[in-house]
Parts: C-alpha cells; structure tokens; sequence
C-alpha cells in the first residue's frame, strides 16, 4: 500500500465516539477528581465497562490471537492487515485529551494483563484473562519497580522462593509505583476480582536470567497495599505501595519457566511487551498535549491574537512562533506513533521506533504544557482553567514505562547496534 | 488507512537516486564546494533518472504524473548525497512544475515540452530577494499592468544559471499578490550580475542577482494566462522540497557522525559508547524521524488537495529547518575539532544546514 495518511474508519469512527465520553465523562470530572484524590470515578469505570462490553470483548485492547477470549482470533481472516494497535493508540489519545489520569483508571487488564498476554501459557491466558469481560469491571496491575530499582530492573530485591512441600512460590518484598494497583488488588464492591503480575527473583545470583513474573490475585494474604502516593498530577489514578509478606502463590502463577536457565530470553521476552505499549503511552502524552495546545487556541482566538501562518520565522510574534512550533511537535510526534503502532499492527519489529515515539512524545507534551501556562500567565497557572493541571498531568509521560533518557539509551542502542554492556 | 510503505515504483526510485546521490554526487562534492564548479556530466547523470521528466503527463513530453510523495522521497535521496548537486539537477523544476502546476494550456504546451524534450537546460526561477524581512508573500520587485503588457521592476536574488538560462520564471507582487511571470532570458532590462551570489555554502551552484529594470512581458506570459494564479501550491511545493532537503543533509549528517563515533575511542571505549555521544545520536535520529514523517503527510496532503495541505507544508518546512540545524550542528559537534576541518563533509553539512531557514524559492517538487 502506497504512503497515506488517511486515519482507517473505525479510529475515525472510534474518535467521534469517545470525544463525547471524554468531554461528558472525563473532562467535565477532571477538578474534582484532581482536588479529592483517591476517590474512586465510579460513574467513568462503570460507564466504560458497560459500554466496552457492549462493543465487544476487547474493544480497548489490541486483538491477540489465543487470548482467551473465546474470540476466536486465530481465524480472523488473514488479508487485511490488523489495525487492532493503530485504532487503540487514537482512542487512548482521544481518552486522555478527556482526562490521562481517569484513562488509566479504564478498567481493564492493563499492565498486568499485558504481562499475562505476553508471558503466560494457554491455560495462564485462559484463567487469567477472562474475567476483564465479566459482568463488574476488573483491573490488574504490574509491580515492577521497589524503592531501590527503577529504570534498573534487573536489580529488584523482592524474592519468589518455592515452598516444595506445598509447592507455592513463597513472596517477599516491597513494590512501589504500582498503577492503579488499588483497584487491582483490594477487592472494591463494585469491582471484580483483580490480580497483580509481581515480579520478583527466583535465583538472586543469575540476575537478570532468575526474574519471573508472578500472577498475584487480589486479597492474597500477606499482601497489602501498603500506601497510595500523593501526585503531582495523575490524582485520580492510584499509584500503590504494595508490600508482600511470605504471600503464598500457587505453583502455576509463575509466568515463564519456574526453572533458572542460561539465558535471558525470559526476561527479553516480558520486556517486549514495553515494545507494544510505549507507543501507546505516548499516546496518552500527546492526548494531554492537544488538550493544552486547543485550549491556549482558543484563548488565542477570544482575545483576537490570529496565528499568521506561512509568514517567515523572523515576522512573526514570539507567541505566533511558538504555537507554531508546538504545532510542528505534535503532528510529528503523533505520525511518530502511529508509525510506531501500524508497525506493531504489521508485526514488523518495532522497538526503534517504539522507543522513539516515546522519547519524542515525552519531550513534546512536558514542552507544550509548560509552554501553554507561561503564554497564558495567571490564566494558565490558576486552577481556575486545566491547563495547570494538564501542566502537572503531562511530566509522567517521560518518566513511566521507561523514562526518556532509558528510552534514549534504548534508541542508541538500536541505531549503534549496541548490546546493553556497550552502551550502558 | 495509514501507510507508510512507499510503493514498489517508489522504492525503485529511491534506490537509484541513492546510489546517485552516493557515487556521484557526494563523491565530488568536496571539490565541488571548493572549485566552485559542478561537473556538467554529473548533473546530466542526475537529469537521466528523470525526476522532473516523470512528473510531466504525456501529452506534454513526459512520461507519467506528478506526485509530491514521490518528489520529497526522491528529494531525500538526491540531498543525502550532495545539496549543491540536488539544487543544480532540479533547478529546470523551478520552471516547469509551477508551470505543471498553475500554468495556462497554452504555457504547457509551450514550455514543457522544450524543458524535458532534451538535456538538461538551466530553465530557471526568481522568487528570493536581498532585501531585510523577506517574505515570499510580499515581494519587493513589482509587476504591473499596462495595457497588453506586464511591466516588471526590481531585483531578484539566488537565481541558479540565471546566466545561462533560456526562460526565467520571475516572482513579482501584483496588486499584493505574488505572481509569476515568464521572462526570457533576453527580455530587454533584464540584467543579471557578472558576479555568482556568495553564500555561506553552495558554493557549487551558481547563482546570480538577477535586475529588472521596465522589463515588458505580453500579458500572456503570466503564470496562468490573463486570470492568473494562486501561489499558495507553489510555494506549499517548495517548502515540502525544501524540508524533504533538509531531511537528506541532516541524515547524512546523522550518519556520517554516528559511524565516526563508532570508530573514535577515547578513554579505553568508542565514543558512542559514552552516553553524552550516544544520546545526541538518539536525539538526531528521533529528530528525523519526526521531520520525515510530517514532511511525507505535508507532501500527500498536497497530492490529495485536502484544505490544510499548504499549512502543513508550512509547518513541515519551517520544523524541518530547526531539525536541519540542530542536527548538523550536533554532527559537527561529535566530530570535534576533526569536525571544524574542511576534510570532513560535517561542516559543509552544518553550513548547508542553517541555510533551510531560508532555501525556500530554491527546489520544489
């Protein structure tokens, strides 16, 4: 298929549909929600999860084959190539133009489930997996990150230890940074049961060879959500501490080989799955971006400032000039991640251009947020408006799901053809 | 549906204007800068692939239909090697496409054929002047009507071959508007400067003040016929050359630094090896990836005539610009003190660079 540019109809579709849930459901939210954190947006979890069941199971979520499901996957018909991921990252951005904080409260499997899709067998996906489509809404969570690890995953403490007589994987540690790892683990009234993907060493010697990911359900005893972070932004997403005392697991909850072997290929392999989703966290950067770039627009407008386009740099105001670069950032950060998904959609390796949407969208949204607040002086910096709060919203982007410099060092790596150990 | 594979015809394309732009065009253009001189056969190699021959339809000498997409990919390509060399190949474009694009049947029939009927022959255009607070959109020289007659006043700047050129197509204000005229070479006062323009860089192109003083041109020598044109299209083609250029020279740029990096130690490692290098090298890459990719959306927007095409042209060609120079910059700045040196091709690069801010009027697709 030759260059285009045209958005497939079902993301046209999908954006008409969710810029009303974002501006009913989310937008008009979003204060409250930012002044009363950790209070719960039941009215946005429930509105979603009716209305992604009514579309189907999945609807928010890229199609896989063998998911589970009962969808059926494998025989879609082979032709037309997927647009599962493209459709996915324009609805994430469409979601968090509403509000990013309340889009990672979308229930669903997320992270957790990702890791599942990922790592797990058949039967994992099977038992796992199913309930996202039940009658209550449902979330699962990853626990990657302890305070003594972030962007150095292979350094965690928290240690899986197989009890052989009961044959349970014995867990102990603390994990912080957890999203949404309340709604996952505490078992809500209103919500089903959850679980969160845990990981943790099998064999501290082997490093990164011994990691595995555990499946933990919500309630395990042992396990408790030890904190929930107060935010710069991102308020109604909660950001759990969960500590884990000799929590028992089922044997079979260990994602990957319960064995240690040479190679790292486990861990390469649950790591891939960042390949899949930094585009799509890009996304939800870029959503927050538009928000603030419409908005100093339209106060643009009301106060008679029109923006002069095609005059040369040297002519124009220095407000002209900078939403004209913030423009440019946008639009080519936005065709950078849907260069990054289409790839994903025509399983073509993608991690070049995966980690570079993501350094890109990082970079673009912190700059036109903060950009947005300074053009518009004590209209921008006051609660009054979003755009402080879109300024506070947008800084996670660069720094979850790899900060922008551990996605720099993943794009040198690519383009050098560098192992970690030479470009450390 | 999103596509971002260029079609087979395309890639062909590519390819040949890459190995091209390689083994000719990079390959001379050192001694090219210095000299001051582009070897002839090497812009006749250039005009053999037939950039411009297969953008013109048929009936009017070509072989095949003109497509933006196509020309930025190409454009990429042919700078990757050489900007100096690009300009030069392309510059019968400057006449022919808005020509293609905004010209009368009869100004088709006239000139196109006589541009790609043959070898490469300096047809050329004015559009840039030296004048403080350039804009395209509000040109000093000025054309008015006089009866059956344009008169055409002012000084034109950066015009390549005008010199030798058959046709010049002159940017001139009407009325406010800018306009294009066809001028022959040998319009009485027209005059063009004994002496090539000096730049900071392409030094190879050789590109002349061009004066008119009264010029009269018949009123059908205007872009258009009697009822005119509208710039918008052309000027949306230059800029998408234009950043589609810029894209080439800083790739090359990218890459020329990143495999000097590669091989440079310092401290018991390669320098690409130190984070300080190696995210510079993924700032560059990103940069360009982003620049590339609103540029090609720029370039299929014109090819589908959606509303905000010539805005996005625009914006592909001013953030192309910025790109430009940030990463021939860095590239400079990899190389170190070797990067300051006349040996390496990164300052020529760097000086290439800043120039996009201000090539539009140069190339068009």
């Amino acid at each position: 298929m030759p260059i285009e540019f045209e958005a497939p109809k079902p993301v046209q579709q999908t954006q008409f549909v969710l810029k009303t849930v974002a501006e009913e459901m989310m937008r008009s939210h979003s204060r409250y929600f930012d002044e009363h954190e950790h209070e719960i947006p039941w009215d946005y979890i429930e509105f979603m999860h009716t209305a992604m069941k009514a579309l189907g199971p999945g609807s928010l979520a890229p199609k896989q084959k063998g998911n589970g499901h009962g969808d059926n996957g494998s025989e879609q018909k082979e032709k037309r190539p997927s647009i599962a991921y493209q459709v996915l990252a324009s609805q994430i951005e469409m979601l968090a133009w509403g509000d990013v904080g309340m889009y990672l409260v979308t229930p669903g499997g997320g992270l957790g489930a990702a890791a599942v899709q990922a790592a797990g067998t058949p039967e994992q996906k099977a038992k796992f997996l199913a309930r996202f489509n039940e009658d209550k809404p449902t979330l699962a969570a990853m626990c990657m990150t302890e305070a003594g690890a972030g962007s150095d995953t292979a350094s965690i403490r928290t240690r899986a230890v197989l009890d052989e007589n009961t044959k349970e994987w014995v867990l102990n540690g603390e994990k912080i940074f957890v999203t949404s790892g309340d709604k996952a683990f505490t078992e809500y009234e209103k919500l089903g049961k959850g679980f969160i993907v845990v990981w943790a060493s099998i064999d501290p010697l082997a490093g990164r060879a011994g990691m595995r990911a555990f499946v933990v359900e919500a309630g395990t005893p042992g396990v408790r959500v030890a904190k929930l972070e107060r935010k710069m932004g991102i308020r109604v997403s909660d950001t759990a501490a969960i500590s884990l005392v000799d929590a028992r697991v089922p044997y079979d909850n260990i994602l990957g080989s319960p064995t240690v072997e040479k190679t790292t290929s486990g861990f390469k392999g649950a790591m891939a799955t960042f390949d899949a989703t930094r585009p799509l966290v890009a996304a939800s950067g870029l959503g927050v971006a538009r928000a603030a770039l419409e908005f100093l627009k339209e106060k643009l407008a009301e106060n008679g400032v029109a923006i002069r386009y095609g005059l040369p740099r040297q002519k124009l105001t220095s407000v002209e000039r900078d939403v004209i670069d913030m423009e440019i950032m946008l639009k080519s950060a936005w065709l950078m991640v849907i260069k990054a998904v289409w790839m994903a959609d025509n399983q073509t390796s993608n991690a070049l251009e995966a980690s570079m949407s993501k350094v890109k969208a990082g970079d673009v949204c912190t700059r036109i947020t903060q950009k947005v607040v300074e053009i518009l002086g004590p209209l921008g910096y006051s609660r009054e408006f979003l755009a402080e709060k879109w300024f506070r919203d947008a800084k996670i982007t660069d720094i979850y799901e790899g900060t922008g410099q551990i996605n720099r060092l993943v794009v040198a790596r690519q383009i050098l053809g560098y192992s970690g150990k030479e470009l450390r | 549906m999103y596509s971002f594979e260029p079609t087979e015809e395309q890639q062909m394309l590519m390819e040949a204007v890459g190995k091209y732009a390689v083994n000719d065009l990079r390959a001379v253009a050192r001694d090219a800068e210095e000299g001051g001189v582009l070897p002839a056969k090497l812009v006749t190699k250039g005009w053999e692939i037939g950039l411009l021959q297969a953008s013109i339809p048929e009936i009017y000498g070509g072989f095949g239909e003109r497509n933006a997409v196509t020309g930025v990919l190409a454009v990429e390509e042919m700078a990757f090697g050489d900007l100096a060399g690009t300009l030069a190949v392309l510059t019968p474009s400057l006449f022919a496409t808005p020509i293609l694009l905004a010209g009368s049947e009869e100004q088709k029939q006239t000139y196109l054929p006589n541009v790609i009927g043959g070898e490469w022959r300096p047809y050329t255009a004015a559009l840039i002047e030296y004048v403080f607070d350039f804009d395209p959109n509000a040109l000093k020289t000025a054309a008015y009507e006089s009866g059956e007659l344009f008169i055409l006043n002012g000084e034109k700047a950066f015009v390549p071959f005008a010199r030798d050129a058959e046709a010049i197509l002159v940017y001139a204000n009407l009325a406010g508007k800018t306009q294009g005229f066809i001028v022959p070479r040998d319009a009485h006062g027209l005059t063009v400067s004994e002496e090539r323009e000096k730049l900071m860089s392409l030094n190879a192109l050789p590109m002349y003040r061009v004066k008119l003083d009264s010029v009269k041109i018949p009123a059908s020598n205007r872009l258009g016929g009697a009822s005119g044109h509208d710039f918008e299209p052309i000027l949306a083609s230059m800029r998408v050359a234009s950043a589609a250029a810029a894209v080439g020279v800083a790739n090359a740029a990218f890459e020329y630094s990143m495999n000097y990096a590669r091989e440079r130690e310092a401290f018991g490692v390669k320098i690409a090896q130190k984070q300080a290098i190696a995210f510079m090298l993924a700032e560059m890459r990103t940069e360009i990836e982003a620049s590339r990719l609103l540029t090609w959306e720029a370039a299929w927007k014109l090819d589908q005539g959606k509303d905000d095409a010539c805005i996005e042209a625009y914006l592909a060609a001013t953030g192309a610009a910025d790109m430009a120079m940030m990463v021939t910059d860095r590239a400079v700045q990899i190389l170190g003190g070797h990067g300051y040196i006349r040996e390496h091709p990164v300052e020529m690069w760097m000086r290439n660079g800043r120039g996009f801010a201000m090539f539009t009027g140069l190339m068009i697709v």
